[in-house]
């Protein structure tokens, strides 16, 4: 009667395991729930190493396909996402490749360490200061912001905060050591909590102005 | 403690996973030092910002053409399996 599929094995297994059995037993419907499951936060990832809308969409299928070509090869000791992460890494890091035509494209390219390790800006922030700018000025606000780390700092931070994997997995995903990415994630923090100071420090911005009609730019002189 | 260790052990703190004696040393020294508890706080809300605000947003049509694309892809490969 009951054909309900159990959600966990006996030792707390991660569900993700039994639809990447049901995968490699021909049962494509078990991939489209992994696919919908992980395709928008690899999209993010994709598009935050390579900074490219079109890259990222690319990236996303490619990641996905090998993924499933390569399915064979997942050992069951890691997280399948830890294992599509690290491919979409690699898949992102191989377009940047082919898009500079220059042979190194690394996690580690203008990695200058010693920056912005030790904070400067000791200013405090407004209560809720993101409340202080509109929905689409915050966005660019905090795209720029990330856009300026090296690429090896902001993938680990996007990883651990902003995706939530352990350090662990963020090693794992990265081919880095767990020292390097609890080096890189505390040099990320410390960089964007400096660099977003500026816009969020007290008095920064006054409280949003009751819109002005559209200022035009022909009102510019000069 | 001082800042410097303070500042070595702020991923550890933001993380909580400090030991429950080091956690008062930290409490001690943030209430004496204002810089500190400035960079301790606006760390935290650094990371808060980034996790509650998507930057790169997916459109739900963009989704669903791409999620089409890569399942026709794949139906047309073989099996995974062996």
């Amino acid at each position: 009667m009951s054909t309900i599929q159990p959600i966990a094995g006996d030792a707390g297994e991660h569900p993700d395991l039994a639809l990447v059995e049901r995968v490699r037993a021909g049962d494509l419907a078990a991939y489209d729930t992994l696919v919908r499951k992980y395709e928008r936060q690899i999209f993010r990832i994709a598009q935050h190493i390579t900074q490219n809308r079109e890259d990222a969409e690319d990236v996303m299928q490619d990641a996905f396909l090998k993924a499933y070509e390569k399915l064979d090869q997942f050992q069951g000791n890691a997280k399948f996402y830890t294992w599509l992460v690290r491919i979409a890494v690699n898949e992102s890091l191989m377009r940047l490749r082919k898009r500079r035509t220059s042979k190194t494209v690394s996690m580690d390219e203008d990695l200058v360490t010693e920056e912005g390790s030790v904070p400067r800006d000791f200013a405090d922030w407004a209560p809720n200061p993101e409340q202080n700018y509109d929905t689409s000025e915050l966005s660019d606000i905090l795209r720029r912001t990330i856009n300026g780390l090296p690429r090896g700092f902001r993938v680990v931070f996007v990883l651990r905060d902003v995706e939530n994997l352990s350090t662990e997995e963020t090693a794992e995903a990265l081919g880095l050591s767990v020292p390097a990415v609890k080096s890189r994630l505390l040099r990320a923090r410390l960089q964007l909590r400096e660099r977003l100071s500026r816009y969020f420090r007290a008095g920064a911005k006054p409280a949003p102005l009751p819109q002005k009609s559209a200022a035009s730019p022909a009102e510019r002189r000069g | 403690m001082t800042c410097t260790e303070f500042l070595a052990m702020l991923d550890d703190v933001i993380d909580e996973q400090i030991a429950q004696e080091t956690r008062a040393e930290i409490e001690i020294h943030i209430k004496k030092c204002e810089h500190c508890e400035v960079v301790f706080n606006t760390t935290r809300k650094t990371i808060e910002i980034y996790r509650s605000h998507e930057v790169y947003e997916l459109p739900t049509d963009l989704r669903e053409r791409l999620h089409t694309a890569i399942m026709d892809r794949c139906a047309k490969k073989k099996k995974p399996c062996c």
